[in-house]
């Protein structure tokens, strides 16, 4: 089994990807933003960075990139799909993720340890985490996450609020200026997935924190999830998505 | 004679003296054209020819163990075992940060991280060592914000993490800020690549960005210039940044060299395409026949003088045979980067210029005209040298001479002071308090490499694939090497590469970036000689080479010159990274040590500043075979694993290091410090060679042999616990404070250590005035690619 990391013109942190897949002892391959071959891969993560310079807006152009048509695809077979800091705008700038990242609050780059807690432990990427709060860095400018309140109610109904900002004691944050929530995201979210729940991103960087030696190893939780799910994807012969497969079974 | 537009000879209004015209006139054997005069301009100013600090450098020892590359290349190259070596250079971006912040300092770090992969290294790190005027005043603000933004965009656009550096605030800097920019890079050793130009026949091609009139005399005209008070007009020398093109060259210059399909890589950085054919022709005895309507241009109707001294960013000088001509296009067209054949590598020395194209024969076309000639030589190795005149000044003061009674002088306010209130004041004064509003903006954790964050000491980097770790600071003091730069370069190498050897690494070189005022002005160029003399002699006396670095020079303004300047950076390596040892104290119930002595002195130190003192008290000496002695000490204790926490005694003398270990581990101790005559100097005084330390009870014992061993006093001052720093003074010294207070107990420092903290982590926000909440929205933003 394969699991894909996506170069775009710009990625930087795909080198963590790279990093933390093997550290789960699993074949990593590059997947080039100008070629649509997917190498077969069972999931994806688009990486960190600033694609394509991130002009105009973070994650605007890559999302009409070759390799993009291919993993939108891949999406729609249910293929699992991770998107990481500028990986997560790729993939709501291109519709795969609900909500949208705005620039942090502060209008600053945020660059520091925070604290997330997974919300629910049955999701693709979560089901090996602890649910205790992980310590992982942030690293963006662009990382507010927006959507109207019907969305934010619809997502938090049907459980696809994935990640939010805790303190580091595990305690919810509830003031949007509060500095445990890094860009002031709304309802302290850090990460969504999609309706089917196969598609998947949050701004902070799990797969920075792979190691004990860089600080802790919480963050391969997320990573080792992925890699199971979509090893149990292959073996089940890559089955369709079920509509709406995580409404609120929590 | 040219001349320029309102009558002035052109070569003045380039910045070159009529004396200098003649050397031309002599090397060329004939009147230089316009294109000439523009291409020595540039290679003949202060910034590409070090024509003033040469004959000082050369005196410098460059020669270490392990040695790659060094002094003359693009960086300092040394074997780190394993097959890899490590790359690192700084490197100073004064004068454009202070014309236009955002892109300064952004081009500051583009440009050294440059020369980082022009080595075949991969850049893993970046250091930036800031330094500005007065915290409170609104011009510092906006530098300061526009700075650390432009440190930052471009950082963490490229993927290289900023892993430490230094901030100080300073009023000699208020018209002329710092910003002195370290990067780090690793590599196999067998990328190793040199900026020549080997091979007569062979192919030159520039790749990256195009040629525009952006920067156009950046080395001459900012930085090599006493600077103008903010003059808009300068602002078209300065050049602007592109992080993303950056990333796309960084990823296609390491497949090139990793493929082996060039021999030879320069980047363009001052002086631009002047600067790397004439440095490429010259290191390989070679010539260059560059063709000029071969270069991509930015914009039309650019003359032959622009585009030969552009300071356009984000461009590379390859050199490569020309059956490999098609691979080296294929690698850049796939990374989206312009490339062309601009020349061909000849046999006669010469850089020659010409319009009209080169011949299928390597020959100018018949018909082309040919610009320009000039002997790469010339430019380069043979370039102008001056000697310039040092002079001390009028009236000195000289470090009192060791030995000397522990005597604080009478203007210290030390009668009747309270401790704890100096101490809660000095941790949260501009400079001794966290950095944490400035690095919170820098991306420190990509590429997974990073080990130490910033903010607690020398930054440490794993070394993937090894059990290696590299560890990195940046220092210099300005304090005291305005009142002797002698002591004050000497200082500088020695508190950089303590800070090194306290976490358990040998320090394999140092890079440095000497800042220095106009070396036309003797007194000026006195401060220069002097500090190349101490960091000399530090450098000999501690076993580490200098690997490289840069000169700054005319750090001048209106209102004046600012303090010399002598910034430090220091890679040290760590065999085992299971050994490394950090400043937090660790356990409580540890043994806390005291491993040195204190030494008369106060000028330039901390505690001085905050009491107002006139500098008429003398600066702390420093004993380099002392100080090579305890750095050899902590590395042989921590070696043998004796030691739970090292952290060295600098800013804000002893007390604030034993602060330091309080706040960033949350554990008190309670300790008993004797004093035999001056309270200040024991508690403030930031005399060298002194570091603290903890230890498991039994160890200690053993580390006072080992201190007795290498000849260094050793006390222990007691233990580690609890939630408050206790520090009684005892001894005849310590009474007269206790006594003006009416106490009659022996004169004690009791402080919360959450009380501390607090004071230290808000200290920065508050002088700078950014408290109010995260959102700055004041702030200038009109830059682009900060974000992502």
């Amino acid at each position: 089994m394969k699991v894909g990391v996506v170069t775009f013109p710009g990625s930087n942190s795909d080198v963590d990807s790279l990093n933390a897949l093997t550290v789960a002892g699993v074949d990593a391959v590059t997947l080039w933003h100008e070629s649509p071959d997917m190498h077969g891969v069972s999931a994806v993560i688009l990486p960190g960075g600033f694609a394509y310079g991130d002009y105009i807006r973070a994650g605007v152009i890559a999302r009409f990139s070759p390799v993009m048509s291919s993993v939108k695809d891949f999406a729609a077979t249910g293929g699992f799909v991770l998107g990481i800091c500028n990986g997560f705008q790729v993939l709501a700038e291109s519709g795969l993720v609900p909500g949208a990242l705005l620039r942090n609050r502060s209008l600053r780059f945020a660059g520091r340890l925070v604290s997330i807690k997974p919300q629910r432990l049955d999701s693709p990427f979560t089901h090996l985490a602890t649910g205790a709060a992980l310590r992982v860095p942030v690293a963006h400018g662009e990382g507010c996450y927006y959507a109207d309140e019907a969305t934010l109610d619809e997502l938090e109904r049907a459980g696809q609020v994935l990640f939010r900002y805790v303190h580091e004691d595990g305690s919810p944050v509830t003031d949007p200026e509060d500095t445990a929530n890094p860009n002031g995201s709304l309802r302290a979210i850090a990460g969504v997935c999609n309706s089917t729940g196969n598609v998947a991103g949050l701004m902070p960087h799990p797969e920075r924190m792979s190691e004990g030696v860089l600080g802790n190893d919480g963050g391969m939780q997320i990573v080792r999830s992925l890699v199971e799910s979509a090893a149990a994807w292959e073996k089940a012969g890559r089955p369709a998505p079920k509509a709406a497969k995580l409404e609120a079974g929590r | 004679m040219t001349t320029a537009q309102g009558g002035e000879p052109l070569h003045r209004a380039l910045g070159i003296t009529d004396f200098e015209l003649d050397v031309i006139r002599q090397k060329l054997g004939r009147e230089p054209n316009h294109t000439e005069l523009a291409v020595f301009s540039v290679m003949w100013s202060e910034h590409c020819s070090y024509k003033s600090s040469k004959p000082l450098l050369k005196t410098l020892p460059t020669r270490g163990n392990g040695m790659m590359a060094g002094v003359g290349d693009n960086a300092g190259v040394v074997r780190i075992g394993d097959g890899l070596a490590v790359a690192f250079k700084i490197e100073s971006h004064n004068h454009p940060s202070a014309v236009e912040p955002y892109q300064g300092a952004a081009t500051g770090v583009g440009g050294i991280l440059r020369d980082i992969f022009t080595m075949g290294a991969r850049p893993i790190a970046v250091l930036d060592a800031l330094r500005f005027g007065d915290p409170t005043d609104p011009h510092t603000r906006h530098l300061v914000d526009g700075i650390v933004r432009g440190v930052g965009g471009y950082g963490n656009c490229v993927g290289v993490p900023t892993v430490g550096g230094e901030l100080v605030f300073d009023p000699s800097y208020q018209g002329n800020p710092l910003v002195n920019v370290m990067a780090i890079g690793l590599l196999e050793e067998r990328m190793l690549i040199l900026a020549e130009a080997p091979g007569p026949g062979n192919y030159v091609v520039l790749f990256g960005s195009t040629t525009g009139r952006d920067g156009i005399g950046g080395a001459s005209v900012l930085a090599s210039a006493t600077f103008q008070d903010q003059d808009p007009s300068k602002r078209p020398a300065v050049q602007v940044g592109d992080p993303f093109a950056e990333k796309l060259l960084i990823e296609a210059s390491l497949e090139l060299i990793d493929r082996r399909l060039v021999v030879g890589i320069q980047d363009l950085g001052a002086g631009g395409i002047s600067c790397a054919t004439s440095e490429s022709a010259d290191k390989a005895g070679t010539g260059i026949l560059l063709d000029l309507d071969a270069i991509p241009r930015r914009e039309p109707g650019m003359a032959p003088w622009e585009v030969m001294i552009s300071e356009s960013q984000e461009r590379m000088l390859a050199t490569c045979l020309p059956e490999n001509y098609a691979a080296v296009r294929e690698v850049c067209e796939r990374w989206g980067i312009p490339i062309a054949l601009v020349g061909r590598v000849t046999t006669d020395g010469d850089i020659a210029i010409i319009e009209g194209g080169i011949g299928p024969d390597g020959g100018p076309n018949p018909g082309a005209t040919e610009i320009a000639r000039i002997p790469a030589a010339a430019l380069t190795s043979d370039a102008i040298v001056h000697k310039r005149v040092a002079t001390p000044p009028a009236r000195r003061r000289a470090a009192p001479a060791p030995g000397l009674p522990l005597t604080a002088h009478d203007g210290l306010p030390e009668r009747g002071m309270d401790p704890a209130s100096v101490l809660a004041a000095l941790l949260g004064s501009a400079n001794l308090s966290s950095r944490r509003w400035v690095y919170e903006q820098y991306d420190s954790s990509v590429q997974s490499n990073t080990v130490e964050w910033p903010g607690h000491g020398a930054a440490v980097l794993r070394v993937k694939g090894t059990k290696k770790a590299l560890v990195a600071t940046t220092d210099g003091n300005q304090t005291v090497s305005v009142i002797d730069p002698f002591l004050g370069a000497q200082l500088s190498v020695a508190e950089a590469t303590r800070n090194v050897s306290i976490t358990g690494a040998r320090p394999l070189g140092i890079t440095n970036c000497l800042n220095y005022g106009n070396p036309e002005r003797p007194e000026a160029f006195w401060q220069l000689q002097e500090a190349v003399r101490g960091m000399a002699e530090a450098c000999l006396a501690l076993s580490v080479p200098v690997t490289g670095g840069n000169v700054s020079l005319y750090n001048e303004y209106p209102g004046g010159a600012i303090s010399p300047t002598p910034e430090i950076g220091v890679v040290g390596l760590l065999d085992d990274i299971a050994t490394l040892i950090r400043p937090p104290f660790t356990t409580a119930g540890d043994s806390v040590m005291l491993i040195g002595k204190s030494v008369p002195g106060m000028a330039g130190s901390s505690y001085a500043n905050l009491a107002g003192i006139s500098a008429e008290d003398s600066p702390p000496s420093i004993d380099l075979a002392r100080e090579a002695a305890l750095q050899s000490f902590i590395r042989e204790a921590i070696g043998r694993g004796l030691v739970a926490s090292a952290q060295d005694v600098s800013g804000g003398g002893l007390a604030v290091a034993l602060a330091e270990c309080c706040m960033w581990s949350g554990l008190g101790a309670k300790l008993r410090l004797g004093v035999l005559g001056s309270p200040a100097i024991e508690l403030f005084g930031e005399g060298p060679s002194r570091l603290v330390l903890s230890c498991r009870p039994r160890h200690a014992a053993a580390l006072e042999l080992l201190a007795r061993q290498f000849g260094l006093d050793s006390c222990v001052l007691g233990t580690v616990g609890g939630e408050r720093l206790r520090i009684e003074l005892t001894g005849s010294g310590a009474t007269g404070a206790a006594e003006e207070r009416g106490s009659r107990v022996a004169d004690a420092l009791d402080v919360s250590v959450v009380d501390l903290r607090h004071v230290w982590d808000h200290g920065l926000a508050r002088a700078l005035g950014v408290e109010a909440g995260p959102a700055d929205a004041g702030a200038p933003a009109a830059s682009s690619n900060e974000g992502k």
